[in-house]
């Protein structure tokens, strides 16, 4: 479960990127967050994992204080929380196979991981990672040669390799086309469903987020206006979250 | 040429300039010229030169191996394992220092700046001085001038390094950080990867430059062919000259194309 | 939570690793075969040490009244380093036109030429300084020579390097009025890599001013013979003199060409 109690965040320029949200994510939710470019998504997606450090209130990770958590307890609780970014975030010039080992670092010594020595238990988690997006046969070509979609469902295999208990994603189909877009909600959802893994998603696409999420949150600066069940999310609502109507280029409009 | 739209008189205060950096020129070339030194030639130059040019022309080609004593060879090798020795050293030695001089590594702006600063004092002292102060440490040879070579490459490897550190993608060591990896495990999976081509890359370009230098550093006794050149010199052994300048020339140019055909493999 | 999937995988075969171990073999190889040829020894080495410590604490604090003394040879390091930069980067123009195969379109005339140019630029200044004091004797004289190979080697590289980039039209305009080649070189081609030349030209000047400080070690003229003096008699505090003063000037100079090299492009 992820509790946000009371949660501002101000940036040193002074822009309030978040003011006072108060929410609660059960375990084994799809949850959605929309919002214009600006509203604060990324910024609420990151001060769960605390890429961003919030400016007040606090926020519990299973019960545990990810706020006042230091050094190793903070590299603790992170290690539960998988993240799939954008820009995918791989290292571009390793093998796929070590870029999903990089999410089994926290679980080893330093030394242990520098050297190279993960166990065999853990090679066998990368692979299954692998298979279960479906690039298995990938494993050994460079990160680069990978196209869009692929290096995607290897940063969610970094993710499940992690074997978190929370997927964390950001905008992780906005430079992708509408067809891997697909491919890859459809990873993150059956994984959600055959692991009971909670995910959060960051979503610029309206009917994306009707057709995937459990649950829609809005945000329009920095303030939830909306949260609720697909059901609720009507279209005045979203015109609502979004302060004018709803345009074209905010649907992908792509059947399965 | 025929721009009519173009004012035809330009403003003055340009011309001035003009004007004052030309007469700026002419000055510091009037002092420089009335110092030159007359080229009150020795009668022998004249015959030296020749003797260096036929030296080259028709070298002592026993003197490149020798079954016993300093040869050509020898000094050649000692040449490159003062370069290679050298090189490794520093670079291994610039690994640490361009992460604390990185900007986007080291927390504190005040100790990236510290660590520029010290790179860039390395770097104008020049390694011949540092040789000669070496040689007073561990004596003359060849071990000296690896020292030197070691310490002196560190200030250019060094901005390089920090350089190609500072221009790395954000993104992977944010994805590390979200995984609990701590501050070594990031380094080693998200920033090495991305900075090792571009490290290997300059050692080799630092490499080419390092085997002139360690052919100069026997002039002042710190090993390697430099010191046969002087004895050749010195006695007025000019086909040995000849050859040993041969050999310098072959070798210098062999690890340039070496060099620069590994670096457009590795990037 | 993992093996919910009992399926059959094809788990690919890992490339091999046999290169990357000979890479690393070969240059452990050569670390240590360097190590052995140049008898690196680390107890030397720490042996050393405290000698290493106690020229430089005699360095310190430096003897600043030997600075008056060493002025005039300062003077004549900045001289032959200006000297040798200006007749160097004078004999590179027409090397740089005879390289560059956009000027000169016979590859009989530049390929040779780049050759020669590739040769002078493996031969290090010192040597260089060297081989000409022991033609000409000791003095300024064979370092200004030296550092004019030695700038020739460099401006004519860079250079002829810049003619090969720049843009082919204003040279095509030329031809097509008609002019001659001297006339397509001055109005074609010299407008557009004169910034580029200076340019080269100041930061040559700049190494070239770090090279003139040292040149004196072989009796090449300025501030380096100073180095030879002061360490044989042990004065390590006018040592340390002379390298300030030399950093000093030379960061100056780096400064102002610096500056101007900015102004340029
Ligand atoms: N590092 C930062 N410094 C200052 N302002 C920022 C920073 N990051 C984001 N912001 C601002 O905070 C607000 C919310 O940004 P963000 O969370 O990235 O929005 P979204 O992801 O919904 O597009 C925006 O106004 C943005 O300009
Ligand atoms: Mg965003």
């Amino acid at each position: 479960m992820i509790e946000f109690n009371n949660v501002s965040k101000t940036y040193p320029n002074g822009v309030k990127g978040l003011s006072n949200i108060n929410l609660k994510i059960e375990e084994g939710e799809f949850v959605v967050i929309v919002g214009l470019s600006g509203a604060g998504k990324s910024t609420l997606l990151r001060s769960i994992n605390r890429l961003i450090e919030i400016s007040d209130g606090e926020i519990l990770i299973e019960g545990k204080s990810i706020t006042k958590a230091k050094g190793s307890e903070l590299r603790r609780i992170r290690r539960d929380i998988g993240m799939i970014f954008q820009s995918f975030n791989l290292v571009k010039r390793s093998s796929v196979l070590r870029n999903v080992l990089s999410g089994r670092v926290g679980y080893h010594s330093t030394l242990r991981t520098i050297l190279g020595l993960f166990p065999k238990e853990d090679v066998d988690l990368a692979f299954d990672a692998l298979d279960r997006v479906n690039i298995l046969e990938k494993a050994y070509s460079r990160a680069t040669e990978l196209s869009g979609g692929q290096q995607q469902r290897v940063s969610i295999a970094r993710a499940l390799a992690q074997e978190a208990k929370i997927i964390l994603a950001d905008e992780p189909v906005a430079s992708l086309d509408p067809l891997t877009t697909k491919q890859v909600m459809n990873d993150l959802k059956r994984i959600n469903q055959e692991l009971g893994i909670t995910t959060i998603v960051n979503l610029h696409f309206i009917d994306l987020a009707r057709e995937y999420a459990t649950r829609i949150i809005g945000l329009r600066a920095g303030e939830v206006v909306f949260d609720g069940p697909v059901s609720e999310a009507t279209d005045e609502k979203f015109s609502e979250i979004y302060g004018r109507p709803i345009k074209k280029d905010e649907l992908l409009e792509v059947e399965v | 040429m025929s721009n009519t739209t173009r004012p035809l008189i330009k403003p003055k205060k340009n011309k001035t300039r003009i004007w004052l950096i030309y007469i700026t020129l002419a000055l510091i070339y009037i002092w420089a010229f009335s110092g030159m030194p007359l080229p009150d030639v020795k009668e022998t130059a004249a015959q030296v030169s020749k003797a260096i040019f036929s030296g080259i022309f028709s070298p002592d080609w026993d003197y490149v191996y020798l079954p016993d004593g300093e040869d050509l060879l020898r000094g050649l090798l000692d040449t490159l394992a003062i370069a290679i020795l050298g090189t490794f050293i520093s670079a291994f030695l610039c690994v640490p220092f361009s992460f604390l001089a990185a900007s986007n590594m080291s927390k504190g702006r005040s100790l990236s700046n510290t660590g520029k600063f010290i790179l860039s004092l390395i770097r104008t002292f020049p390694e011949i001085v540092m040789a000669i102060m070496f040689i007073k440490a561990v004596g003359p040879g060849s071990f000296a001038g690896v020292l030197a070579l070691g310490l002196h490459s560190i200030g250019m490897l060094g901005k390089l390094f920090t350089e190609e550190i500072e221009s790395v993608d954000p993104g992977p060591a944010e994805a590390l950080t979200a995984t609990g990896a701590n501050r070594l495990q990031i380094i080693w999976f998200a920033i090495l990867p991305q900075v090792l081509p571009g490290f290997l890359s300059y050692t080799l370009y630092r490499f080419e430059i390092n085997v002139r230098s360690a052919s100069i550093l026997g002039v002042i006794g710190a090993g390697g062919i430099g010191t046969l050149l002087i004895f050749a010199l010195s006695s007025r052994d000019w086909e040995r000259v000849g050859i040993i300048l041969l050999g310098i020339i072959v070798m210098v140019t062999f690890i340039d194309l070496l060099s620069g055909y590994i670096r457009k493999k590795i990037v | 939570m993992m093996s919910t999937q009992p399926q059959k995988r094809v788990i690919p075969e890992p490339p091999s690793k046999l290169k990357t171990y000979f890479t690393f073999f070969i240059i452990l190889l050569l670390i240590f075969g360097s190590a052995i040829q140049t008898n690196t020894s680390i107890t030397e080495l720490i042996a050393g040490f405290p000698n290493m410590m106690d020229l430089l604490v005699q360095m310190v604090p430096p003897n600043w009244s030997y600075f008056g003394k060493i002025v005039p040879a300062m003077l004549e390091t900045i001289r032959m380093a200006l000297l040798g930069t200006t007749f160097g980067a004078i004999i590179a123009i027409p090397i740089a036109l005879f390289s560059a195969s956009n000027i000169v379109k016979n590859t009989w005339v530049f390929y040779p030429v780049r050759f020669i140019l590739n040769l002078i630029r493996t031969i290090p200044d010192l040597l260089l300084a060297a081989i000409f004091v022991s033609i000409f004797g000791l003095g300024p004289l064979p370092g200004i020579l030296a550092l004019t190979i030695f700038s020739i080697g460099l401006v004519a590289k860079l250079t002829y390097e810049a003619i090969e980039a720049i843009d082919p039209g204003p040279m095509e305009a030329m031809t097509s009025v008609g002019a001659n080649k001297i006339q397509w070189i001055f109005f074609g081609v010299i407008p557009q890599v004169l910034p580029h030349y200076i340019s080269y030209v100041l930061y040559t000047f700049e190494v070239n001013i770090r090279a003139a400080a040292v040149l004196g070690l072989v009796g090449a003229g300025g501030i380096g013979l100073y180095y030879d003096r002061t360490l044989g008699f042990f004065e390590y505090d006018k040592t340390s003199s002379i390298i300030i003063f030399t950093l000093v000037v030379v960061l100056i100079i780096d400064f102002i060409s610096t500056k101007l090299r900015e102004k340029l492009i």
